[in-house]
């Protein structure tokens, strides 16, 4: 994989914090992985850049967003789970039962193992779409 | 009284690793869309790793630097590492504890983990992909010299390694020597010396002449 491989355009998300080398700043490590999914689904033509913005956007200018920017990944996140329910490929209630059921997984193992979903102890919850 | 038994203070013992609604929300996604096929994991570690080494906070660069150029600041690193890091504005959203260790003319330190939380990213920028690899902590452990000569760092047979593992609660930070040939130059200069893999100990610090 080459660096220069990574769409520009997409390093080019409205408001996205950088370096003095251009180069985006992500604040934790789950921002840098939430970034490089938006990436790889861009390049697998899952949407395209006009959508990805226009998203993205939309939730960057919702009320009580934080002055400093600090909550930009957040509004990432939220702009990719939004566009991906409006495709239909996420159901929102799936996506709330996973982001749980990680989390009683990550509290389920211990130090120094890695953090699999299989470590949470209620099973996955993921709820299949019942039919109307 | 609803007999509802959950007790929190075990927490703070057993269970490290907690994971924050944004940390677990991009897990589900993930979960998602490499079930549904759309992704894959190998090609998103490819893209994390494009980014890793160049961005990221790279505070500790500058609290080496400053360790170099100030012995107060050095003895005060030594002594409470958490608090002479926060002096310097870096502390981490968990609130956890540093230490600092310091490498010498017959000690190098290596930092294993993490496979979970348990990364000073607040002070070392994004971790390496091959850094949560479980091949690297157990083999770190068993094989230190080993592991450090394939990052290019072969060291003398009779320099120590100690290898520290990080917990949830306590996070290391090597301090790498300084380079030869770097007297006089100011701590904004030796800071670009200090390479991330430096302060994890697989790595030393760049000479003048290899950053130039």
């Amino acid at each position: 994989m080459n660096a220069c491989e990574v769409p520009s355009e997409l390093s080019n998300s409205p408001g996205l914090p950088k370096s003095p080398e251009g180069d985006p700043v992500f604040p934790e490590p789950w921002a840098a992985e939430a970034f490089a999914m938006t990436v790889h689904l861009h390049q697998k033509g899952v949407f395209s850049w006009g959508e990805w913005a226009q998203a993205l956007s939309a939730e960057l200018h919702k009320p009580g967003r934080a002055d400093d920017g600090s909550d930009y990944f957040d509004a990432w996140v939220a702009a990719l789970s939004g566009i991906l329910v409006a495709r239909g490929i996420a159901d929102p209630g799936d996506i709330l039962a996973l982001q749980q059921s990680w989390q009683r997984a990550a509290e389920a193992t211990p130090h120094g193992r890695p953090i699999e979903l299989a470590n949470d102890p209620l099973g996955v919850q993921v709820v299949a779409q019942s039919g109307e | 009284m609803p007999s509802h038994h959950h007790d929190h203070d075990h927490h703070d013992h057993d269970h490290d690793n907690r994971y924050s609604d944004m940390q677990a929300r991009v897990k589900a996604l993930e979960t998602l869309l490499t079930e549904k096929g759309l992704i894959d994991p190998a090609a998103l570690d490819a893209i994390v790793e494009t980014y890793e080494t160049k961005v990221g906070p790279r505070n500790g660069a500058h609290v080496v630097a400053k360790a170099w150029t100030d012995p107060d600041f050095a003895a005060w690193l030594r002594k409470d590492a958490t608090a002479a890091i926060a002096s310097l504005g870096y502390t981490g959203r968990q609130g956890e504890h540093m230490r600092a260790v310091f490498n010498t003319a017959d000690t190098h330190n290596v930092v294993v983990c993490t496979l979970c939380s348990c990364y000073p990213w607040s002070v070392l920028g994004l971790p390496p992909v091959w850094y949560k690899a479980p091949a690297y902590r157990s083999r770190a452990v068993i094989d230190p010299r080993g592991v450090l000569e394939e990052f290019g760092v072969t060291l003398a047979q009779d320099m120590k390694i100690r290898v520290w593992d990080s917990t949830a609660e306590l996070r290391y930070l090597v301090i790498p020597e300084r380079p030869a040939g770097t007297e006089g130059m100011t701590a904004e200069e030796l800071a670009v010396l200090v390479t991330r893999d430096s302060m994890i100990g697989t790595g030393l610090a760049k000479t003048p002449e290899a950053s130039s």
